[in-house]
């Protein structure tokens, strides 16, 4: 960059304290971004792990390794972790890293809180995990936690809420701090329009946060006073009303998988401009179409319901309401092809990942206007197409640009470069087996498989075989991510403040020395032209 | 009360060979007229899904391929913005979704017009089986369907037993739901205990059985096309929802007649049998 700012300081306090006070009493948004990162990989291969339990057992027809009982159990947490435990707090670590580096502020608004909101994370799954030490086992009756099934829960159920109750208030806090720190900490001449696209669409899925996690924390204390207070919100011999929680359940749950893709979409959005060595197309549209998104989905939540039973008008709603979506987000997806068109691409592990999410998450969206359509979403429902779509939007959508952006920014934060070659190949091999996982699921859905059953008919042999093969493999080959994550930290080539030269990649982040200093952007940075997408 | 479903073979008009019209990879093209229109519409939406992904990713994979910097591609860095191209890129899919969705409301409508049926029965889902309770002509009938017995051995923990050597394994059940052909049959579906969903492929039908509620839920398998067709529990359910099959028989309306007689002179032979001792008892007061 042409220009530098100043973000040294002979301050006293600007190192961190020694040993574990460091983290747990923890206000630095770099730590806490740190421990949010190490603790979502921590439950992706948690989550993992209980995927590869489902695969072996869904490897060949008949039951071989797990009781029924159990393989609920594994369905019903690996979810939750994956979701709860994953996909949003590598959001919120990202979140936390990058957010006060882009808008160059100096820290989070609500530091002590940050600390807060994080360390209920590891409290909220120890509690979720220890379900399988109790009598009963863990929840065994999906995610989504259904009654009357999820009321059939043994003494997991008040520890599965209670858990929840702690991700929620996190996720809250979390996206207080987003909100608050985005409002009021931006540096001067930094309008809303000159933010950083990543910062956008963390805003956006903040909001969403707020407006959605009390309403998970509402249906998920109502199943608790039906369990144990003799209520009948859903208690049909009570007068109560089943259905009900399904309607609640999903005004959280729709935007709630917006709340996991949109701050991808920022990160691809950052990734795919520099490597292209071109300024993201459209940036004012993507935002639009960002916010677009968020808003629909309030409003489209029917669509997992049709096959409940549902007024004819409000099946035509939620259809045409859905499909709308498909608007905005192919806005996104062809900004983003505009984006590399006529650009020079290189392609470095981020670039790799991001394009690897292109085209993935492209098709976890055609599926998903497929399901759109209500008669032939009467066949897919609840089928293993239902699987493989969130799957495809999720792990090389979500997880993706998740992988994409720790190779993005890892040197910005280690001040090392990582293995190129090593990375690469984890791209790769991720690539071929994240679709030998999840396509041939396709094939099972459409030919009549239905989903959360642990053992099927022989008809399906096959394509069940080919995933879980695919299954294994893309477990085994996360083990290079780490690798290469561990290595990065540990040393290797020193990193520039720009780190990717040759792209020259745009924003206040890569005006900060590698590794960032621990306090970064004490006074405000003057914002360049350079500094920002939109001139 | 004996119910005799498995002794249709015995009359002579068991089945066919299963019916399962996926060929595996598929949708099933199904025998019903909806699951016929529903078949067509999935391949619409999906050859109009392949046709957008052939331009959206051939123009991904131009880009990767022509605009590479190892190859001295030069970035135009201009090319930021076109309000005309982006309401183009927006209208488009606009009416491509109109397209797509006026047919499928139409069938909306067909499929949830429930008029003028001509059998109705009541199923209810069970922790883990269905029951099937006949009204109109067939009034009176009443059974439970679960899982075979062999599938049933097949299906335990390390049973031994090799799910390949059992036929229609974990799709077959002890008493089959029997219904007519050419003939609109309506379900009236609820359950006992958590929510199940009834799920025949072949009819291009699903719908959720939910305690508290009645949904209803139409099929006519035409004329001629009598046999098996299978299905399974849709919704998580507890511990055994993979096994909790669905076994259809469409019997001509014929033969359903004769099949209702019969079931009927179980009954009244049963009642009959209940019936005898308190006679005995009156004779001897």
């Amino acid at each position: 960059m042409a220009h530098t700012h100043s973000t040294t300081h002979d301050d006293h306090h600007d190192q961190p304290e020694a040993g574990i006070k460091r983290w747990l009493f923890a206000t630095n948004h770099k730590d806490i971004g740190t421990m949010y990162l190490v603790f979502s990989l921590v439950m992706f291969f948690v989550g993992g792990a209980m995927a590869m339990v489902i695969r072996a057992e869904l490897f060949q027809p008949g039951l071989q390794l797990v009781d029924p009982a159990l393989f609920n159990q594994m369905t019903t947490n690996h979810a939750l972790v994956m979701i709860f435990g994953a996909v949003m707090p590598a959001f919120v670590g990202l979140a936390n890293w990058m957010i006060p580096l882009q808008i160059g502020a100096p820290d989070m608004a609500l530091p002590r809180m940050n600390n807060f909101s994080f360390w209920l994370l590891p409290f909220a799954f120890t509690i979720l995990l220890s379900t399988f030490l109790v009598p009963g086992g863990a929840a065994a009756g999906g995610w989504t936690m259904y009654p009357p099934l999820a009321l059939q829960g043994g003494n997991s159920f008040p520890m599965l809420i209670f858990a929840i109750h702690l991700m929620g208030i996190s996720s809250i806090m979390g996206a207080i701090n987003v909100i608050v720190t985005i409002m009021n900490m931006r540096t001067p001449g930094m309008t809303l329009l000159k933010m950083p696209i990543f910062c956008w669409t963390w805003l956006i899925t903040a909001y969403l946060l707020i407006a959605v996690m009390p309403v998970l924390a509402g249906a998920v204390t109502m199943l608790l006073m039906d369990h144990f207070f003799k209520t009948s919100f859903f208690n049909a011999a009570g007068g109560g009303d089943p259905l009900m929680f399904e309607h609640i359940f999903w005004f959280f749950g729709h935007p709630e998988v917006y709340i996991m893709i949109l701050p991808a979409f920022g990160i691809v959005s950052e990734i795919l401009p520099t490597f292209s060595r071109k300024p993201l197309f459209g940036a004012t549209s993507m935002i639009y179409a960002t916010a677009s998104i968020g808003f629909l989905s309030f409003i489209v939540w029917g669509h997992h319901m049709f096959a409940d039973g549902m007024p004819m008008a409000a099946q035509m709603f939620f259809m045409m309401s859905t499909m709308l979506i498909a608007v905005p987000t192919g806005v996104k997806v062809f900004n983003w092809t505009a984006t590399m068109w006529r650009g020079s691409l290189s392609f470095e592990p981020p670039m790799l990942f991001a394009i690897g999410f292109l085209f993935m998450f492209t098709i976890g969206g055609f599926s998903g206007v497929m399901l759109a359509i209500v008669p032939a979403d009467f066949q897919y429902n609840n089928s293993y197409f239902v699987v493989a779509h969130f799957h495809y939007v999720l792990v090389p959508g979500a997880v993706f640009a998740i992988m994409g952006a720790v190779y993005y920014w890892l040197p910005k934060w280690t001040g090392h470069m990582y293995n190129m070659t090593l990375a690469k190949t984890h791209f790769w091999l991720s690539t071929i087996f994240v679709n030998v996982l999840f396509f041939p699921q396709h094939f099972l859905g459409l030919a009549g498989m239905p989903r959360r059953v642990p053992d099927y008919a022989v008809q399906f042999s096959d394509w069940n075989m080919v995933s879980s093969i695919g299954g294994f493999g893309f477990g085994l080959v996360q083990i290079l991510f780490a690798i290469v994550v561990i290595q990065c930290i540990r040393g290797g080539k020193k990193a520039s403040a720009e780190v990717w030269d040759g792209a020259r990649p745009i924003g206040l982040e890569w005006t900060v020395a590698s590794p960032a200093p621990y306090h970064s952007f004490t006074t405000p940075p003057e914002l360049l032209p350079a500094d920002t997408h939109r001139s | 009360m004996k119910l005799n479903v498995t002794g249709l073979s015995m009359l002579g008009f068991a089945g066919r060979a299963a019916a399962n019209t996926s060929n595996g990879y598929n949708l099933p093209m199904g025998v019903t007229d909806l699951s016929h229109e529903i078949y067509d519409l999935h391949m619409m939406v999906f050859w109009i899904c392949v046709a957008i992904a052939v331009v959206v990713f051939g123009a991904m994979i131009y880009s990767l391929l022509r605009f590479r910097r190892s190859q001295g591609a030069v970035a135009d860095t201009a090319m930021v913005h076109s309000t005309k191209v982006e309401i183009v890129w927006t209208v488009i899919p606009v009416i491509i979704l109109v397209i797509m969705a006026v047919p499928a409301a139409e069938t909306i409508l067909k499929i949830e017009d429930t008029r003028g049926s001509e059998l109705s029965v009541r199923v209810t889902g069970y922790q883990w089986k269905w029951q099937y309770q006949y009204m109109n002509a067939a009034d009176g009938i009443s059974y439970f369907s679960t899982l075979s017995e062999d599938s049933n051995f097949a299906r335990q923990l390390r049973s031994g037993i090799d799910p390949k050597s059992v036929p229609n394994y974990l799709l077959s059940v002890d008493k089959p739901f029997v219904v007519p052909s050419g003939t609109k049959v309506r379900l009236l579906l609820t359950s006992q205990d958590v929510i199940h969903a009834w799920w025949v492929p072949d009819f291009g039908t699903k719908r959720d059985a939910i305690p508290g509620f009645i949904n209803e839920l139409w099929f006519n398998v035409p004329l001629g096309k009598e046999g098996t067709y299978r299905g399974q529990c849709a919704a998580l359910c507890g511990r055994d929802h993979g096994y909790m099959p669905i076994v259809v028989e469409v019997v001509s309306p014929d033969n359903f007649k004769k099949w209702v007689e019969e079931q009927k002179a179980d009954l009244k032979q049963a009642a009959a049998a209940d019936a005898a001792p308190v006679k005995t008892a009156q004779l001897l007061k």
